[in-house]
Order: structure tokens, then sequence, then C-alpha cells
């Protein structure tokens, strides 16, 4: 239904501008929830009003004031909301625009370092994606009832322990930020794996909603850059159910659309002196779409990318491209270096390094030992298939 | 908002001088109280049981790492409270500083 959109596209929005009033998310989402079921309602008869933000915040506003004056808890909040509001009649507030978006303010609050990782992931979801508790529990493969726990329990930290709603100041914003980019790119990168609840589209939805909040900082456009160039492969990765690999993939079926739009994007960032771990990352996605590939490039940036992160999964990487230019042997050197043992794609990359090789019987034992870690049925049925040739080949 | 800040420590110099780079902070205005602890071993813990209180020698929560010192902080909110433990924080060479939100409380001058 159309008015679902609606309501999604406007929830974050809304419910930032009702935390900043009213000062903390559960009173705000109650206060959101009852003014969208009220358009439900009334929208479909009368019509959408011209301002829908302003219309559902007014709204929430009031209710909100209703419930605090009924119920007589947060006496002082209550004679604060009260003097703000006497001279706003129902009729007259909903033509008001002047209410301020407070998203970015809600996101750094739900990102705050204070809080689990996992808290941060959910409760973006819920306040700025708009998702339900149910929606994310099922992306998440976890029971609702041990969702709606961990949103209750994080609202509480940030209410007790008064995590600030804030844009932090100058000198936090680079680890802040980063913070923020990594919750979304976590996102994304769930969204990559299943097909449950679409979170890719949802990371790049708040990817976007970054980029309008803060169109100056070059790591969020990269961000949305990466996210945009992984995407637009989608629909080539998997045939009949099998994982494709990036050389095999039918190129008709990427989005060109959206390509052109994350390079866009990366040379905006760029353009802005920016050279940050997600514009590296970005120009990496970039280049892999390029045929043929650099790998002297690729295996250049990795490299800058493995001093900025000291991930040995950016290590990883670099092995893989380094063993298109120099040979598997030069590949594995590097990979004899990574403590990786619990990562599934070590093993796989292993293996084929092996292969490449010639080292069938150590080959073999890689394969063995990614199936052992493998997540998903179309993982397995391509390492087995890997295993079938070897054992062809001998 | 009041902040405790629960001091641990995982090895137990003896209680000689203060850290002066401690001290600088615990005399700032914002500090609005703070205790050093005795070691554990000085510690008896009260509890309930069979209808009444027992005693029992030490700690409530028998660990390596130990309560050291508590430290009560005014605060806009967690990001200023936790500045703060993080400069106290800063100049120890272990351990680690628990920030909580202070509910309620009470201090006579000490």
């Amino acid at each position: 239904m159309a008015l679902d959109a609606v309501f999604r596209d406007h929830w974050g929005r809304v419910l930032a501008t009702l935390v900043g009033i009213l000062g903390d998310i559960e009173l705000a989402e109650d206060a959101a929830q009852e003014a969208f079921a009220i358009a439900a309602e009334r929208w479909p008869r009368d019509g959408e009003p011209d301002n829908p933000v302003g219309w559902l915040i007014s709204t929430a506003r009031n209710r909100a004031i209703d419930h605090i004056r009924r119920q007589r808890v947060l006496a002082e909040k209550t004679e604060m909301l009260a003097r703000e509001s006497t001279v706003e009649s129902e009729a007259t507030v909903y033509e008001s625009d002047t209410f301020r978006d407070e998203r970015l303010e809600l996101i750094f609050t739900c990102c705050h370092p204070a809080l689990a990782m996992e808290a941060q992931v959910a409760l973006t979801l819920r306040t700025l994606g708009g998702l339900s508790t149910e929606e994310i529990a099922l992306a998440f493969l976890v029971p609702t009832e041990t969702m709606s726990k961990r949103l209750t329990r994080a609202k509480h930290k940030i209410r007790d322990a008064r995590i600030p709603f804030a844009v932090p100041p100058d000198h936090q914003l680079p680890d802040r930020l980063a913070a923020v980019l990594a919750v979304v790119y976590l996102v994304f990168n769930e969204g990559w794996g299943g097909g449950r609840v679409d979170l890719a589209a949802e990371a790049i939805q708040l990817g976007r909603a970054l980029t309008d909040l803060m169109p100056d900082e070059g790591e969020v456009l990269a961000l949305l850059t990466l996210m945009l160039l992984h995407d637009a492969r989608r629909r080539a990765r998997l045939r009949d159910g099998e994982i494709v690999l990036l050389d095999d993939q039918d190129r008709a079926l990427w989005d060109e659309q959206q390509i052109s739009e994350g390079r866009q994007l990366l040379q905006q960032a760029i353009a802005r002196g920016e050279t940050g771990p997600y514009v590296v990352q970005a120009a990496i996605a970039d280049l892999h779409l390029q045929q043929p590939r650099d790998w002297r490039q690729i295996a250049a940036l990795y490299n800058t990318l493995s001093v900025q992160t000291g991930s040995p999964v950016v290590e990883l990487n670099r092995a893989i491209a380094v063993a298109e230019l120099d040979g598997p042997e030069a590949g594995l050197a590097i990979l004899d270096h990574l403590d990786l043992d619990h990562y599934r794609y070590f093993h796989s990359a292993r293996a084929d390094l092996l292969r490449r090789a010639g080292r069938n019987d150590e080959a073999r034992h890689a394969y063995q030992r990614a199936l052992e870690l493998a997540q998903t049925d179309a993982e397995r049925r391509s390492l087995n298939e890997q295993l079938a040739k070897l054992s062809r080949s001998g | 908002m009041q902040y405790a800040l629960l001091a641990y420590g995982s090895e137990r110099t003896d209680a000689g001088p203060m850290d002066g780079a401690i001290a600088d902070v615990l005399a700032r205005p914002y500090v609005t109280g703070w205790a050093r602890l005795h070691a554990d071993g000085s510690a008896t813990t009260v509890r309930t049981g069979e209808g009444r209180t027992l005693l029992t020698d030490g700690p409530f929560i028998e660990s390596k790492e130990f309560l050291a010192g508590v430290i009560v902080v005014e605060a806009d909110n967690l990001d200023g409270a936790l500045a703060i433990a993080q400069e106290l924080q800063g100049p120890r060479t272990g351990g680690a500083i628990e920030v909580r939100p202070i509910l309620e409380a009470l201090f006579h001058g000490a």
C-alpha cells in the first residue's frame, strides 16, 4: 500500500524531531506511532496534508502532551510543553514546516560507542529506518522477544545514562562518524548475505540520508558509492541460486545507472581531497568493475587500505590481487602471515591459489576447511564443485 | 547530572601517595566527591540468609579485579562523564573505570 511507503519515508524525520522535543526516544516512538495511526485513518478519507511531516510531528507532539498531562508523570516537562503550546490549536499547527530536521542528532545518539554494536545497529534500523521490531528480529535471525529486549535496554541506557542527543563536537567527529558509517556498512553487509529483509536497500537508504545531512563529508559520499557499486551487481551475483564469480557475471544484469551514480559520488569525494578508508574501498570496487582489471592499481590500493586499517581481511584481498600480478606463490606468501583460520573466505581463497600453484593436496585440505565454515548452501555447492574439479584433475 | 566513576584495579600497588595527574583531576570543581578504598582484604560483606544477616570475610565478588575507588562527578551528559573518566584512566597503568549514572545521592563533607 502506498501509504506504507509514505510512512516509511517520513518515520525517521518525524521521530528525530519528536525526540528533540520530548527528550526521550520511547516517548517519541509511542507518540509517532499514534500520529501515523491517525494519519492512516484520516489521509485516505480527507487527503494527504500539504505538509505531511509537519502534520505528523504536530499531531504526535499534541498527543504526547495530552498523555503527559493526563498521566501527570514528568511534571516539569508538562509545564514546559504546556507553555510552548498553549497558543496552538490542533488546526493551526499543521501549517508549520519549521520543525528542524534532527535525524543527524538521532543517528549519532543511536550509534554512540557506549552502546553495544548490535544495539546500535538495531536502534538505527528501528528509529531511522522505520523497520519494526519483528522485521529487525527476522533480519538478524533472533527471536522478536530478544530483539525487543535489546531495543528497550538500549533506549533505557540512552535515557538513564543521558547519552547526548547531539552532533559531536569537531574533535570527536571523525571517530564518531566512523562509528556511524560502520553501523550502516554492517547493515549493508548483512543484507548482502541473505535474502530476508532487504537490508542492503535499507543501508543504501540510510547512506542517502547521511549524504543529504552531511554533504561535505567525503567518507559519507564514499560509503554510499561503495554500497551502490556492490549492489549494482546484485542481480548478476546469483544464477539459479548458485554464486557467480565476478568474471563470469552477465554484465547486462549490472545496474549501469547505479554504477554511474556511484562513480559520480566517488569523484565528488575525491575532489574534496578525501583519502579515508571508504574512498579507498570505493575506488577498489570501481576498479573491479572495469575489464580488464588493473591488478597493479588494485593491489596498490589494498596496500593503502591495509596500512589504514591494519585488517588481515584487507591483506587477504591484497594477496589475491598480488597473485594475479605475480603468480599464486606470491599471493600464498602473503597469506602465510595471516591469522585468519576462523574466516571461511581465507580458506577458499587460499585453496584457489594452492590449486593454481599445482599444490593439489594442500588445496583439497583448504577447500575442506572452507566447507566446514561455509554458511549458506550456495557456498557449500560452489566449494563442492571446486573439490570435484580438483579430483578430476588428479 | 551526577555520575559515579568506579575505578577498578588489577594489581594492588600499595596505598602510596596519589598520582599527581589524578590528584589534579580530583581537585576540579566538577568532582563532587571521591573515595580511595583499602584493599579487598579489608572488606567484610553483609548478606541475608536463613532469616538473618550473615557476615563473610572479603569482597562480595571475588575476582582478580577489585574496586579501588569511587569518584562522583557532575556532568551534562554521558560524554562529559566519559571525558573525565578518560582523563583519570590516562595516568593509570592498568585496571578500568566504569561509568554509571547516579539515581540519587547525598554526600556530607568527608
